[in-house]
């Protein structure tokens, strides 16, 4: 339907302030930027210069107080509270900093998650979690808890219930802030894998060079106003 | 689809201590619940089975119970003439003239004295009551001092096994028999010749007169005629009414007790559920935020923790239940204010009573997760995910 | 002064937790101490019993009467000081359910023996001159609101026939203990009445009940008393009034086993809801532990704190749960009427309830604080999220 031209995310004057007792602290104003379907992109900046308020926006966990915000075609800032979690559930893959796996579930299960929310029969999730997670390198992991795996372990499966569910973008909130260098780099390799092999779109915040590095492109935010695209 | 069950059920076993204390208290308040419906029920059993269709209980007007009730001959030879009568072995009406009196006996293993019913009986009263059978010795001669008792009398009173004697009325009496009741108040007093114990007693008027009628379903007809009758002031019922009348004032105390202390206690144990499902939604509020975050309603959070309160519930119902249906062992003694008289019963636990002792924990479960549970729905996924 | 602040900020800091736990507890102590009171008031017939007063009935049951002629005999005995008698009466006013225990005694000696039921002289007058008059105790005529002139209708139940009574005194209890729930009427008029209705039983009282000049010779005296009438057509049982008094009690053993035991059911169910907070609390809590200790605090101060939190808490349910007992057991004794004659709060009462507050909040900080003294410092700050 769409011209290949049309960014995978579209967004226009777009703002956001919270409350703080009596006052509105502006986060983001006035914000218009494009991603390309297929980008690996990183946002930079300080802490407080509204990255991770503008990776919540576009993945449809927070709403905007202004300005229109697209993705995949869909303008999500028009979107119910209900719409809104099957969007997410259909279109956005998550990545945390501290993994968010519910330590009661195995590998397996956190990885088959997402999948409930989809009309999948048993057999296919199951050939599809086995799949993701060997393509993590976990094959040998699936019944293990997140409490028996290490710190890089638990991101690969996080980063497998991620594209799970084969979604449009890849949302990454400091995916290595709490990982040693060399787990850092196997995340970072398999999220360019991700974006090369696979074409998913990645959206990586961190406030890490060296990660960075991976993206094909880097924005800095200030102050809740971005750079001007390099 | 919504959270799986493995997720809620998991977490709950994560928190062994907790889960155990929460459903501990809940369990000891179903344990309260169940024991008093089992008690009542037993209650019940106990008078329902005493009555037997067809069977009428006649007593003098407004007496209440066959102790405090006098009939004189005449009048006890009207009611036994009566045409809706069955009729017997000889064509002798089924009717027994009955004196009925309390004899204040000694507990075994104490000197707690109480009282004890005992009842003459004619030469129709094993007859009319079906239910009744020898456990052991053998039945009382007609016009000897002979008596047989109870089964429960026979455990708890001194001098009330075979072969032993009581003394009362200036006269020993020699037990010959047990009589097995079936668990009917039959099984609390002890039976003798109607006329030897008037004499001892020095009595002229029986208490009550007790008939089987050809038909059950006469009794309207039976009733109408005698309560017409100007000879008579009597009160005419069908034992199984009379029985249940005569227990009334027990039944409504256990069952207004018991109700009270359940929902006194249940306060207690919803506010120990309320307090773990808040921390459970405290402690997993990151949990909770990324679950919303890959697509998770605000319905499917409420549920889950809806689900686990439940499930909280439901564990403290078995343990509870599993608790009273060890009472069905026991065996309850004591004084039935209206006859005055001692009355054993049993706890007797059934499917109704065990739904109902179910569905009350779920109730507790829902009552005490339901504010928890709001909470955790309510929760911003953002400030959620921030909470780590 | 530090140690104490310190408690009392920790155990705020979960207002909504605290606030619950020590809501759990006032509805369990007030439980508690409401059972308790429901025991003590099945007891409070024997309680109010005088030691120097002994009750005769008829050997085989108090379903028996004795004959009239027994007074003068007993009368005549040596250390007995005055005897009088009394008939259970069973009547029924308007229905069933208002239960109140009515007796036929004879008008002129019954309350010489009875000095706690204190009765104005005046309206003492009233009632000996009027045959169908009636002298009731004051929870009774609150209960129904009967007030002196008032016609009191009661159905025989033993007796048969309706007895239509005229209120002519009010008692008043002289100590709490004193059951103020009774009706009496002149045992004259009961007799003459069944005698003109042509009865056989005339001329029978239900029981004796005698004074005697030093209790010690209770026993005694007793056993006199039956062996006069040993081998008689109504053998007699004799006994002081309280041990009279706790046969009935006895005869409802169970159910009072039964109140006692459930309410010590509902301080474990409590028990269980303190155990919980605390263990929660402390689990929470472990990375500030170790801090502690890695400052320099010992186990017994860690513990102190824990065990502190928890007293705090039970102290705080005990304070409001005993505070709220005595409304709450006035509104209980007002709804009940004349079923529990006596219904008070006993001092004992109270130290139960404190006491088992206590005993909650030291068994629920127990395997917390044992848990805190020994956690390793180095694991303690790991677990600090």
């Amino acid at each position: 339907m769409e011209s290949p031209a049309e960014p995978i995310v579209r967004i226009r004057n777009l703002t956001k302030s919270y409350r703080r007792g009596e006052q509105r602290v502006p986060v983001l104003t006035n914000i218009s930027f494009d991603i390309a379907a297929g980008e690996f992109i990183a946002l930079m900046g300080p802490s407080g210069s509204g990255k991770s308020t503008l990776l919540n926006l576009i993945a449809g966990i927070d709403k905007p107080d202004g300005g229109s915000l697209t993705v995949n075609g869909t303008d999500i800032a028009t979107l119910s509270e209900a719409e809104l979690a099957d969007w997410r559930a259909a279109n956005v893959g998550f990545i945390f900093q501290f993994y968010n796996l519910m330590p009661v579930l195995t590998a397996f299960e956190n990885v088959e998650l997402p999948l409930l929310l989809t009309s999948l029969a048993r057999g296919e999730r199951q050939a599809r979690v086995d799949l993701a997670l060997s393509m993590v390198g976990l094959a040998d992991r699936t019944t293990h808890y997140p409490s028996e795996l290490s710190g890089g372990q638990q991101q690969r499966v996080a980063i497998a219930r991620a594209f799970i569910t084969d979604p449009v973008i890849l949302v990454a909130d400091e995916p290595t802030g709490d990982l040693d260098r060399a787990s850092a780099n196997d995340i970072l390799a398999l999220l360019e894998r991700l974006n090369a092999e696979l074409g998913k779109t990645i959206i990586m915040v961190t406030h890490d060079p060296h990660a960075a590095r991976s993206a094909h492109a880097i924005r800095h935010l200030e102050k809740g106003e971005l750079d001007v695209a390099p | 689809m919504s959270v799986p069950l493995s997720y809620i059920w998991r977490n709950l076993a994560a928190r062994r201590l907790t889960t155990l204390l929460t459903a501990g208290g809940m369990a000891l308040v179903v344990f309260v619940f169940a024991t008093v419906l089992m008690l009542e029920e037993g209650l019940r059993v106990t008078l329902v089975e005493t009555g037997s269709p067809g069977n009428v209980v006649v007593t003098r007007r407004s007496a209440g119970t066959e102790v405090q009730s006098i009939i004189d001959r005449e009048q006890a030879a009207i009611v036994e003439s009566q045409p809706e009568i069955a009729l017997g072995e000889h064509g002798l009406q089924l009717a027994s003239k009955e004196t009925v009196v309390l004899i204040s006996l000694a507990k075994r293993g104490s000197d707690k004295a109480s009282n004890v019913l005992i009842r003459g009986v004619g030469s129709h009263g094993l007859e009319l009551r079906p239910q009744v059978s020898l456990l052991s010795g053998r039945m009382f001669r007609p016009g000897s001092t002979e008596i047989i008792a109870g089964k429960s009398v026979a455990e708890r009173y001194q001098g009330t096994g075979v072969g032993e004697t009581l003394r009362f009325g200036q006269r020993e009496w020699t037990v010959v028999g047990i009589m097995d009741a079936g668990r009917t108040g039959f099984d609390s007093e002890i039976w003798g010749d109607a006329d030897q114990l008037m004499q001892a007693f020095r009595r002229s008027v029986y208490s009550s007169v007790i008939v089987k009628l050809v038909d059950p379903d006469r009794f309207p007809e039976f009733r109408a005629r005698l309560e017409a009758d100007p000879r008579l002031t009597l009160d005419i019922k069908q034992e199984s009414v009379f029985y249940a009348e005569q227990s009334q004032l027990l039944a409504n105390f256990i069952s207004y007790l018991g109700m009270i202390l359940s929902i006194i206690f249940s306060i207690g144990a919803i506010i120990g559920a309320m307090i773990t499902m808040y921390a459970s939604v405290a402690n997993r509020a990151t949990e909770i935020g990324t679950l919303r975050a890959l697509g998770f309603r605000r319905a499917n959070i409420l549920a889950a923790f809806l689900v686990e309160a439940l499930m909280l519930g439901a564990a403290g119902g078995v343990a509870g239940l599993a608790l009273a249906s060890f009472m069905q062992f026991f065996t309850i003694s004591t004084m039935n204010w209206q006859s005055f008289s001692e009355l054993a019963f049993s706890f007797t636990l059934n499917g109704e009573i065990a739904a109902k002792s179910l569905a009350f924990a779920l109730v507790m479960g829902v009552a005490g997760g339901f504010l928890p549970a709001a909470r955790a729905a309510r929760l911003d996924i953002v400030d959620s995910l921030r909470a780590a | 002064m530090h140690f104490l602040k310190l408690i009392l900020r920790n155990a705020l800091r979960h207002r909504l937790r605290t606030g619950l736990t020590v809501l759990g507890l006032v509805v369990a102590i007030l439980a508690f101490g409401l059972l308790r009171t429901v025991v003590d008031a099945w007891y409070s017939g024997a309680e109010g019993a005088s030691a120097a007063r002994l009750v005769t009935r008829n050997a085989i049951s108090l379903v028996f009467p004795l004959p009239v002629s027994y007074r003068e005999r007993i009368r005549r005995m040596e250390g007995v000081t005055a005897i009088s008698y009394a008939n259970w009466f069973g009547g029924v006013y308007v229905t069933p359910k208002n239960f109140f225990p009515q007796f036929a005694v004879d008008a002129k000696t019954y309350f010489d023996l009875y000095p706690e039921y204190v009765i104005p002289p005046a309206e003492m007058k009233a009632f000996v001159i009027d045959r169908k008059g009636c002298v009731i105790g004051r929870k009774l005529a609150n209960t129904y609101g009967f007030k002196v002139g008032d016609a009191l209708p009661l159905r025989g139940t033993i007796y048969p026939g309706t007895w239509n009574f005229t209120v002519r005194a009010i008692y008043d209890g002289a100590q709490a203990s004193t059951d103020t729930s009774q009706l009496f009427f002149h045992w004259d008029y009961l007799n003459e009445t069944m005698k003109k209705a042509g009865a056989r039983k005339t001329d029978w009282v239900g029981v004796y009940v005698i004074e005697i000049s030093d209790p010690d010779n209770a026993a005694q005296i007793s056993t006199e008393v039956d062996a006069m009438f040993r081998n008689s057509l109504a053998e007699t049982l004799t006994e002081t009034e309280k041990a009279f008094q706790l046969g009935f009690v006895s005869m409802t053993e169970a159910i009072v086993v039964a109140i006692r035991i459930v309410s010590f059911l509902v301080i474990f169910i409590i028990l269980a809801v303190m155990a919980n907070t605390m263990a929660m609390t402390a689990r929470e809590r472990i990375a500030e532990y170790a801090t502690l200790k890695a400052l320099g605090f010992g186990p017994a101060f860690l513990a102190g704190l824990i065990y502190g939190e928890s007293l705090a808490i039970a102290l705080a349910g005990a304070v409001l749960g005993i505070a709220l007992t005595f409304p709450v057991a006035h509104g209980f004794s007002k709804q009940v009427g004349t079923l529990f004659p006596v219904f008070g709060v006993s001092p004992e009462t109270i130290w139960m309830q404190a006491a088992a507050a206590a005993a909650v909040g030291v068994a629920a900080a127990a395997l917390p604080a044992f848990r805190a003294a020994r956690v390793p410092i180095v694991e303690g700050l790991r677990s600090m999220g």
